[in-house]
């Protein structure tokens, strides 16, 4: 028998496989990890504090900032705080633009999620077909808003920029050919005998662990947690549309793989139907004042992101900024389940745990 | 806008178009003949739907005039040119009101039902006009919106003041009727309870008006009183109709007088649990949240801080078994910290607020409650300074410890050797 004795490995913060600046100290013996430390706040911006001193229609740009996969929710969350508070009426036109908006959103990212994951656990043709379509998708957000990522599209009271001239029929176009893609991406990837044994039971997690460690989004619907505040805290016009909430038991990476496919099917539902209904004419921004002030008070609300619930808490004292601005940010919460995920596990598996967790960096550190 | 300058036109055509057929019918029926005939055609005519409603609607009218005329002959000069006009008037109106109406259907299916109802109530003659006439009237004025306010009034007094008794009994009933209808046609909409208090509302001021129809004897006073009523009650239908219209939000007139929230039967039950088990000195105050989406939201003393969110989550009447949020804020007299929790098992979500001194900031962790509350309390502590007790591993988890202040103090100043 020989002597062991444990080491200490440093994996990021500069690593390809961590999606951003984040930093792993794993203690390991042999290629066992024996405890692991996340140390997060490389890309810290003070969103919060330089809220302070902005009006509100300052931050939304800081907002595209922090998840910046799916900044068309982020954008969201927060004018939805201020509107909830203020409480408006959006206009019928603009919340068809927002929920469509969101929804190609929800799809990019899961996209960019699926090629990049399966890119860490060693297939790279499937990154190259997901970011074909998410191109696709991008080039429409930019046709709308002028931005790749940073789309800065939305505002109290409505959306900046109606569609333009053939826009939506763009993304009616887009629904039956993603669909399409879709079939070859389960063709490709979900029944490979390699990757069900790289996914199947790793990370595994049970209901009431998802739920104490205040996990959102797929990685708690991994669970068999039917849960999505789409349906179940309706906001915005979502109660407009017919969609399934996408639920899986396992509570491992190979289910949360699932969950998210099937969001993606179900993101195309609601943009097939909202096609359908966008209203031909009408306003993209309801009668706001030139200056928008929050009625004295503190809110909070949550949203359904692609990963998981994002909240955005304000405490105003009246004034045109915010005294107090927050948000919840669902990888934030999701991440700190990791070390306890990685206790034990072989080093192997690391990437294929983090990756099935779906952080964006930008959102982790606020 | 150029929706309403449409619907102007067409009530002024409709008015010109309506006079001459209230003027034929009139003379009809003074022959004897209008009974039989009348019938008939209205039959055919509804069939051809909207349009032929407005007909038979003003034919009914008329009929109803001269029903009334019969019975309050004293009261009438018999200037048959007046009466004619008069009747032309109402049938103008009338008619008005059913093409208002028909555009209504075109924008709503759900209302397929009313010109077979139309066609009935033009059978049943006057009352039953009467009411089609005011839902008719209800519905354009929802539609209308404030305009349509402005008019009314005005246009009512008049009307009020040649019908006199009977019209304004005519229009108390259909006032109650034409809620009736709209409830049914927006059976969908969700907020109910509004609806009833509307309905309640509507047949209070049908009553009223009775009252005051009953009341009326003949002199100028009477009349101008029941007109007053009479306007007031159209008014009153008017504004119901368009609440309803305004339909599924709950911010209508009736909601806009402060019902209580639909959460406060669930901040009453949490406070009288949590004063039954724990005492009645654990929360500092409790209260809706009314900008938050009426979120339940309790303050606890901060001795009782831990008690009180360990209470939460594991009494079965509550289970808030999930930690959704949590923060510190620096409000300059007291720090504070919010936890958004939410239950699961009831659906249902609490605010969770305490109170810090703010020179001394600490408070007991929840992180042994719910390990979600780790990094969250980590943040709270780098960024505002404040302590919690009981956190197996409390760092400043963006900054890094070598960070000078907490940045989201109020009175935080920057250092920086640099500058």
């Amino acid at each position: 028998m020989l002597r062991t004795e444990e080491m200490l490995l440093n994996v990021g913060p500069q690593h390809p496989s961590t999606h951003g600046v984040f930093r792993l100290v794993l203690k390991i013996d042999g290629e066992i990890i024996k405890e692991a430390k996340p140390v997060i706040g490389y890309l810290h911006r003070g969103t919060e504090k330089l809220a302070e001193d902005l009006q509100y229609t300052q931050i939304i740009p800081y907002t595209d900032r922090m998840d910046y996969l799916a900044a068309m929710t982020n954008n969201y969350i927060l004018v939805h705080a201020v509107e909830t508070m203020m409480d408006l009426k959006i206009p019928d036109r603009a919340e068809y633009l927002r929920v469509i908006t969101m929804e190609l959103g929800r799809i990019a990212s899961h996209l960019v999620w699926w090629g990049t994951y399966l890119l860490d656990i060693g297939a790279t043709s499937p990154f190259l077909y997901a970011f074909r379509e998410r191109e696709m998708i991008i080039n429409m957000l930019n046709e709308i808003s002028g931005g790749r990522l940073t789309f800065n599209y939305m505002r109290v009271g409505g959306v900046k920029w109606d569609a333009p001239e053939g826009w939506i029929d763009k993304v009616r176009e887009f629904v039956p050919y993603m669909r399409e893609q879709l079939k070859g991406y389960h063709q490709l990837v979900t029944g490979n005998e390699i990757f069900m044994n790289r996914v199947k039971g790793v990370g595994k997690y049970t209901k009431e662990e998802a739920l104490n460690y205040s996990l959102s989004g797929a990685n708690l619907r991994c669970t068999g947690v039917k849960w999505d505040l789409r349906k179940d805290e309706p906001y915005s016009i979502y109660d407009r549309f017919d969609f399934d909430v996408a639920v899986q038991d396992g509570g491992d990476a190979w289910a949360r793989y699932h969950v998210r496919m099937k969001e993606i099917e179900e993101s195309l539902k609601i943009l097939e139907q909202a096609v359908e209904q966008f209203p031909s004419e009408g306003d993209i921004l309801a009668k706001v004042p030139k200056i928008i002030k929050a009625p004295k008070g503190e809110a909070f609300v949550r949203i359904e992101s692609p990963r998981g619930e994002i909240g955005c808490y304000i405490a105003s004292d009246g004034k045109k900024e915010p005294y107090r601005l927050k948000f919840r940010r669902p990888s934030f919460y999701n991440l700190q389940i990791l070390p306890k995920l990685l206790e034990g596990e072989n080093i192997a598996n690391l990437i294929a745990i983090l990756g099935a967790i779906d952080i964006v960096l930008g959102e982790v550190d606020g | 806008m150029s929706g309403e300058k449409d619907l102007e036109q067409l009530k002024k055509e409709a008015a010109a178009k309506a006079k001459a057929a209230a003027l034929a019918k009139m003379k009809a029926k003074e022959q004897g003949e209008a009974k039989e005939e009348s019938p008939a055609e209205d039959m055919d005519i509804a069939k051809q739907k909207a349009a032929a409603a407005a007909k038979a609607k003003a034919a009914a009218l008329a009929k109803m005039k001269a029903k009334e005329q019969n019975e309050a002959k004293e009261e009438s000069p018999a200037e048959d040119m007046d009466i004619a006009k008069q009747k032309a008037a109402a049938a103008a109106k009338a008619k008005a009101a059913a093409l208002a109406k028909m555009k209504a259907k075109e924008q709503s299916e759900a209302k397929e039902e009313s010109p077979a109802e139309d066609m009935d109530i033009a059978k049943q003659k006057a009352a039953a006009a009467a009411k089609a006439k005011a839902a008719a009237l209800a519905k354009m004025k929802a539609k209308e919106q404030g305009e349509a306010k402005e008019e009314s009034p005005a246009e009512d007094m008049d009307i009020a003041k040649q019908k006199a008794a009977a019209a304004a009994k005519a229009k108390a009933a259909a006032a109650a009727k034409a809620k009736a209808a709209a409830q049914a046609k927006q059976a969908g909409g969700d907020d109910e309870k509004a609806k009833a208090i509307a309905a309640a509302k509507a047949k209070a001021a049908a009553k009223a008006k009775l009252a005051a129809s009953g009341k009326a004897g003949g002199s100028g006073d009477d009349e101008k009183a029941k007109a007053i009523a009479a306007a007031k009650a159209k008014a009153a239908a008017a504004a119901a109709a368009k609440a309803k219209a305004a339909g599924s939000k709950a911010d209508t007139e009736p909601a806009a007088e402060k019902a209580p929230s639909v959460n406060q039967p669930y901040l009453d039950k949490y406070v009288k649990v949590i004063e039954e088990n724990l005492g009645a000195d654990v929360l500092e105050e409790y209260y809706i949240n009314d900008l938050s989406k009426d979120v339940p939201t309790l303050v606890a003393k901060a001795e009782s801080y831990f008690k009180l969110a360990e209470f939460l989550k594991y009494n079965e009447q509550l289970g808030f078994d999930y930690l959704s949020e949590l923060h510190g804020t620096d409000f300059e007299t007291h720090m504070e910290v919010y936890a958004h929790l939410y239950s699961y098992k009831k659906r249902q979500s609490v605010a969770l607020k305490v109170k810090i001194d703010r020179d001394k900031p600490e408070i007991d962790s929840l992180q042994p409650l719910w390990a979600g509350a780790d990094w969250p309390e980590c943040e709270t502590y780098d960024l505002l300074g404040i302590q919690f007790k009981g956190h197996p591993n409390l760092y400043r988890i963006m900054l890094g410890e070598d960070w000078i202040g907490h940045p989201l103090r109020k009175d935080y100043e920057p250092y920086d050797v640099e500058v």
